[in-house]
């Protein structure tokens, strides 16, 4: 029961002179319940590789099972796999159409053919979780909204499905600060309230690195690091040579440890930092 | 994809006709195009075939992706055909109710089809050997003249050169907002008419939203930078004729000439 992705490639236009791998050998699992990063730096391959998770995009080579049913299958069984996974795309804004913001939330579970009240309900779960009011916001037109609202209520589309994985694409892309703390902590209270399973495409590694609980970095169309954050940002060497940042606080400590000085360098958090650097000066017996 | 589509895409190469002027291939293809309507006898359409051929092994893209670009077409053939082949008189060969299919219809459908065919081939192979920047320059180019008559050219081809340019943009955005809402459970394949043309509205109207942003966007940025079309701007890259263009035209003319002789049964030596 999970997503799993077996030596998928993909290849962008065959057979032309613009033809190109976007994914190479890719095996991925995504448990249930997990909240997996993915990072890595532009092109890739890391949104070509989670459209491959519900069924967008059909491997060139390998296969994608969702809860044991194979995707690329025809039939009411993969076609029921595919909808197990949500998929929030980068500026998730753009795919509003609807009069209201209650009427694009429903179009996802209208469309699974629930009736009326079930459809109220789920609007009212996901806009509730997006932290958007349903008595002031479903009436409303969503084109008539700030930009970080618009993109809750793309977001709430998605999350009315009731997917049992979630993949956020970059979902902080072109958000003020505020914004994105607020996408980001409604993220992690969908995900410890509901136990779905996220997967987050981030440029943000502070973010990321605080959030998820594996980390899985991609680099030329594969896979070049996949573990606990703590363990992926001490690969300095591949992280670098992947073009990713380690977070700027991990990376002073870093700098600390190459200065001589005994630190813990694996420290995700500015509380977390300061912390061990306060261990490790008291240790030298400075102060 | 829809990304996928090839008809009047670029195909990057160094071949004797990418490297022409980009005049040189816009005439070219008019004058050859003229050529098919003159062509009648076998021999004219064997060597339209011949010329075509040639142009295509010239231009070094592969015979598959030509090919391919017929495809989009393929009805409108067929819907051709079927005209002339029922719609001829003579020879019936055979009835369907007051519909009669005709020997020498069947011969004029196949002409016709043949012609589309060279039409079709010929100005994808303009567009596969030139790039739509180039192409829009020739075309400014071949304009020009005609602006004393009040024809805005410089006008004209910009707003070509626009709409060529985000026609790939346009395709990625319906790419990624179609599957956007293929995980919400759209479908965009399957009921009748009615309810395929409604299931379009998800799709369409956050496209017209985005092409409008966009098209706001750009012309706010041309603003800025005080764009104010063709009065005294110089070129970063000028059009030149060389000898083989030279050479390109004789070749065409060529064609011209000897179809024009088998039409009017000038005797060619």
């Amino acid at each position: 029961m999970s997503i799993v992705l077996k030596d998928v490639s993909y290849v962008y236009m065959p057979g032309t002179p613009y033809e190109r791998a976007a994914v190479r050998d890719v095996s991925l699992t995504v448990a249930p319940g997990e909240f997996v990063g993915i990072i890595g730096h532009t092109g890739s391959g890391k949104s070509t590789l989670v459209q491959h998770m519900n069924g967008l995009l059909r491997p060139t080579k390998g296969v994608v099972e969702v809860d044991g049913v194979n995707l690329a299958a025809k039939g009411e069984a993969a076609r029921l796999a595919r909808r197990k996974v949500g998929m929030v795309f980068q500026y998730p804004e753009h795919q509003l159409f609807e009069e209201t913001v209650f009427d694009d939330v429903a179009f996802g579970p209208r469309n699974l053919g629930l009736d009326g009240d079930a459809v109220e309900e789920r609007v009212r779960m996901a806009l509730d979780f997006v932290g958007l009011d349903f008595a002031a916001f479903a009436k409303r037109s969503p084109f008539r909204l700030s930009g970080g609202q618009m993109r809750r209520v793309a977001i709430a589309g998605v999350v009315a499905l009731r997917p049992a994985y979630l993949i956020l694409d970059e979902p902080s892309a072109g958000l003020d600060p505020r914004g994105r703390d607020e996408i980001f902590a409604e993220v992690s209270r969908l995900h410890a309230a509901t136990g779905t399973a996220v997967v987050l495409i981030s440029h943000n590694m502070e973010e990321v690195a605080r959030l998820v609980g594996r980390l899985v970095v991609m680099h030329d169309g594969a896979v070049s690091l996949d573990g606990p954050p703590r363990e992926v940002f001490r690969r300095r060497e591949a992280l670098q040579a992947a073009g990713v940042d380690v977070p700027g606080v991990t990376a002073l400590l870093g700098r600390l440890a190459a200065r001589g000085l005994d630190v813990d360098d694996t420290a995700l958090t500015v509380a977390e930092a300061a912390t061990a650097i306060a261990a490790a000066v008291r240790r030298r017996g400075v102060c | 994809m829809l990304t996928d589509i090839t008809l009047g895409q670029y195909f990057p190469g160094s071949s004797f006709l990418h490297r022409l002027d980009p005049r040189t291939k816009l005439l070219g293809t008019i004058i050859f195009v003229a050529g098919i309507f003159l062509a009648e006898s076998p021999a004219a359409y064997g060597l339209l075939a011949a010329f075509a051929a040639f142009g295509i092994v010239l231009s070094g893209v592969p015979v598959r992706l030509v090919l391919r670009s017929l495809r989009p077409l393929w009805f409108i053939i067929l819907i051709t055909v079927l005209i002339h082949v029922f719609s001829t008189p003579g020879t019936v060969i055979y009835a369907l109710g007051p519909l009669t299919a005709t020997m020498e219809g069947v011969r004029q459908g196949a002409l016709m089809a043949a012609r589309l065919v060279f039409l079709i081939a010929m100005s994808s192979l303009l567009t596969f050997t030139t790039s739509p920047i180039v192409l829009t320059d020739g075309i400014e180019r071949l304009l020009n003249p005609f602006r004393r008559l009040g024809l805005p050219a410089h006008e004209l081809a910009m707003m070509m050169t626009i709409a060529l340019r985000f026609i790939p943009t346009l395709l990625e955005e319906t790419d990624r907002i179609m599957k956007a809402q293929m995980a919400r459970g759209a479908d965009f394949t399957s009921g009748n008419i009615v309810k395929r043309a409604r299931n379009m509205v998800p799709l369409l109207v956050p496209l017209f939203i985005s092409a409008f942003r966009r098209a706001d966007e750009l012309a706010v940025a041309m603003e800025a930078r005080c764009y104010r079309g063709g009065e005294n701007r110089t070129r970063m890259k000028e059009l030149r004729f060389a000898v083989r263009d030279g050479v390109a035209f004789a070749a065409v003319l060529a064609l011209l000439a000897i179809l024009g002789a088998l039409k009017w049964n000038v005797p060619l030596s």
